[in-house]
Formats: structure tokens, C-alpha cells, sequence
């Protein structure tokens, strides 16, 4: 068992978006820094740093969790998805094209993190209401939109990512 | 803000981050879901010098079930007890509360025991444990040492588990069909810390009731089946004996009123829900 000290630099690698990633944290480094500052994925805003605006939310191993709210040593040798992972190349997922059809956003700071915790409950929930939705959404704090069109966005991805999957038990 | 610096250490089971915490005592703290913590680090009200991850402690994460409880294990998230297939018939009160521990995106990080760890006089899961009567089983060097929740719960943030100890898991005694149990809360919004927060079980004989976020820690009261008039008095009595307080959020004179308003809706929905 080894003491990770408190003012060196500690190799921290993990999977991030699927690619194998490397970088060094001092104990206190949060993830959010890590990520951002280490290796360069700005994607993950940085907003209130104690778990209570949403902006940081990522997938870890697939959940969503606070990234201001973890250590970036805690985290070695795990899996994480970040917004920069949601769409394949220059094709966005059903959930982004819905956030642009319907305004879902319009400074963009706490989008990051709203899309990373719909993107994981819409697949675990793609039978969802707007009422479980609303109460998913109490997690993140949006103070440009109201949240309607954040709503609406999610409604209908939740829609296009059920008749994908209808679709493929079909094949 | 960010964290002050400290050594930081992923012990590979329990007995030996209990070893450690022994060691270290007062300048070592558990690290578990972390989402009281890292808040605390990241605004620098907890200076440390060690933290001890057990975050990812095999040994410590289950829930298991005994002739008269349900043991949750140190490092069990909120969302996995939230997810326990048995949870509204075993433990139906804990079922009506944990949608309220904060969000979906902190459950699942936050540990049962962290929230009991952490005592926040108005968090929802050491109200339940308080009033379900249930205990804590904490381990230093080896010993256990059971204690009654009710007892556990000293002040603001403060607990009866010294410093060299650790919480090994909590112990909430199951339900059964007979009992009827209510929760509500009042929060700024939904996830919030609650301003009030109102617990109830109800059995054939008599009812508890429970209200978290009035004063330094959850309190409890044993009554009889009250109604009408008489049940109105024991909350507005209730209500007046407690030292409420004022903070930003709320007066202590709008905490006792939700304990009256609140109190009685939750004591009904108890009642009514008991076969």
C-alpha cells in the first residue's frame, strides 16, 4: 500500500472517451483539473467546485458523478466519458441535434454537464416521463433557459433513442 | 475553490484502513462517495493531512439482510441501497427518503455511512436512522462498538465515533406490513438541504416521529396514536420544546410551523399507509 505524498506529482492514466490517456496529479488535483488542465479536454466546465451546479457532471464507468467532487487519483485506471465523447466524428447524437433544434442552451456553461447525465439516464431510462426528467434535471442549475426548451430536447431524444433501439431488435 | 494539500492512501480492505485511521487518528479522514468531503476540502473547512480512500473497498460495499435488519456496508452508495431490489418492503421508510439525499448525480457517489458520518442536522438518512431506532457499528483495532443512532448524533456536524474509529456499516431495522412510515421535506428546491425534513412510523400502538433541519441534530418523539385536536397540541408542543434556529434560509419561527403543518400531513400519510 503506498502513501501518495502530498507534494509530489502522481501518474494518473485512464480512459477517457475510449482512448487511453496519461497525465501526473498532486493528491489534491480534482478530476475536473485534471481533465481540463492536464489533458487538455476542456469540455468539462467548471462551475461552483462543490457538487451543487451540475456544470462538472461526466460518466464514470458509465454513471454520472461530480468531477469537482473527485480526486484525480482516485479515478486511476477507470473509465471516463466527457462531452467531447458523445458524437461519432462530426455526427452528433440524437441528444445534441434535439438540444440544437429546440434551444436548449443558451450560454452553454451548464450544457456540458446536462448532456452527460441525460445522455447515461436516457439509456438506462428510454421510457422515461417528462416528470422523471424534470427530477433527473434538479441535479443541474441552468439559469438562461428556464429549462423548457431543455425539457423538450430531452422528450425527444428520449423518443428518437427508443425507436433506434426498437428499430435494431427489429434487425 | 480547491483543496489544501494532503498525503492520500488506497488501503485494499477495511481492517486495514481501520488500522490506519487508528494510527493517524484526528489528522487522517475517511474518504468514501466523497460528496461531503471534497466540498469541505475544495472550501477548506477540512485540513486533513491524510485522506484514506476506501472508496473502492470491495469488503465494505453490501447490503445484507438478518432475521431483524438490514446492514449497510461503509462504502454501499445512496443509489445502490436506492436500487436494492427488497428496499420499499424492508425498509419502506428509507425507500420514501432516499429520492430526496440530494441528486442522482451525488447518490451515486455518496455512501449511506458518509451521510451518517457527516451528521448534517438536515440531511434525510440519519433522521430515518433515528427514527427507525436503528444503530451504528463503528471498529477501531480490531473492537466493534454498537451504538443507537439516536445516541450517535451529538451536535452540528459532531458524532459519538471518536476519532480513531470508523464506521463499519449502519444498521436499519426492517419493516413489516403493519408499519406505516411517511416522509416529507421542505427545501429551497428539490435536493436541497431541507429546511424541515419530517420522518413518521406508525404502528398499531403508537407512532415515532422525527424532524431534521430544526435544531443541531435529528430529534425524535414517542407518542401514542394521536388525532384530531389532540395531535395538533402534541406538534405545536413539540414544536416549542425543540431550540429551532434561525439560519439564511429560514426563521425558527417558520421551522416550527413546518413542523406543525408538515408534521400532521406526514403522521396522516403514515397512518394511511399502514394495512
Amino acid at each position: 500500500m503506498q502513501v501518495l505524498k502530498s507534494a509530489a506529482k502522481h501518474q494518473v492514466s485512464i480512459t477517457l472517451n475510449g482512448v487511453r490517456r496519461s497525465g501526473f496529479a498532486e493528491p489534491r488535483t480534482l478530476l475536473t483539473d485534471f481533465l481540463r488542465h492536464e489533458l487538455g479536454a476542456t469540455g468539462t466546465h467548471v462551475g461552483c467546485e462543490h457538487g451543487v451546479c451540475g456544470a462538472c457532471t461526466i460518466q464514470l464507468d458509465g454513471v454520472p458523478v461530480r468531477a469537482c467532487l473527485k480526486l484525480a487519483v482516485q479515478v486511476d485506471g477507470r473509465d471516463i466519458k466527457t462531452v467531447e465523447g458523445l458524437a461519432s466524428g462530426s455526427q452528433m447524437s440524437a441528444l445534441q441535434l434535439a438540444f440544437r433544434k429546440h434551444h436548449a442552451l443558451q450560454c452553454g456553461f451548464c450544457t456540458a454537464g446536462i448532456l452527460m447525465s441525460l445522455d447515461a439516464f436516457l439509456a438506462a431510462t428510454p421510457g422515461a416521463s417528462e416528470q422523471q426528467i424534470r427530477e433527473m434535471l434538479s441535479g443541474h442549475l441552468c439559469r438562461c433557459t428556464g429549462y423548457t426548451g431543455i425539457v423538450d430536447a430531452a422528450v425527444e431524444a428520449a423518443a428518437a433513442i427508443r425507436s433506434t433501439s426498437s428499430q435494431a431488435v427489429k434487425v | 475553490m480547491k483543496p489544501p494539500p494532503f498525503d492520500y492512501v488506497r488501503p485494499a480492505s477495511f481492517a486495514e484502513a481501520a488500522s490506519i485511521i487508528g494510527e493517524h487518528g484526528a489528522n487522517a479522514r475517511i474518504l468514501a462517495g466523497g460528496q461531503s468531503l471534497v466540498a469541505m476540502l475544495n472550501m477548506r473547512v477540512a485540513r486533513p493531512q491524510l485522506l484514506v480512500d476506501i472508496s473502492r473497498l470491495d469488503d465494505a460495499n453490501y447490503i445484507r439482510v438478518s432475521h431483524d435488519d438490514v446492514a449497510v456496508g461503509c462504502t454501499t452508495s445512496q443509489r445502490d441501497l436506492e436500487h436494492w431490489p427488497s428496499l420499499a418492503a424492508d425498509l419502506p421508510l428509507v425507500a420514501r427518503a432516499l429520492p430526496w439525499v440530494g441528486h442522482e448525480q451525488t447518490r451515486s457517489s455518496g455512501t449511506v455511512c458518509g451521510s451518517i458520518a457527516h451528521a448534517d442536522p438536515s440531511s434525510e438518512l440519519p433522521l430515518c436512522l433515528s427514527v427507525m431506532n436503528g444503530s451504528v457499528v463503528v471498529s477501531s483495532h480490531g473492537e466493534r462498538r454498537v451504538m443507537p443512532a439516536r445516541s450517535f448524533f451529538t451536535g452540528m456536524l459532531q458524532t459519538a465515533c471518536a476519532d480513531h474509529e470508523v464506521i463499519e456499516e449502519v444498521r436499519f431495522p426492517r419493516g413489516d406490513a403493519t408499519v406505516g412510515s411517511g416522509f416529507r421535506e421542505v427545501a429551497m428546491r428539490h435536493g436541497d438541504f431541507a429546511i424541515v425534513a419530517i420522518a413518521v412510523m406508525a404502528r398499531g400502538d403508537g407512532l415515532t416521529i422525527g424532524v431534521g433541519g430544526a435544531t443541531d441534530r435529528p430529534e425524535t418523539c414517542d407518542w401514542p396514536v394521536l388525532e384530531g385536536s389532540a395531535l395538533t397540541d402534541a406538534l405545536n408542543d413539540w414544536a416549542w420544546s425543540l431550540d429551532c434556529q434561525d439560519d439564511l434560509h429560514a426563521t425558527a419561527s417558520y421551522r416550527r410551523k413546518l413542523i406543525r403543518s408538515l408534521g400532521k400531513l406526514t403522521i396522516e400519510e403514515a397512518l394511511q399507509c399502514r394495512s
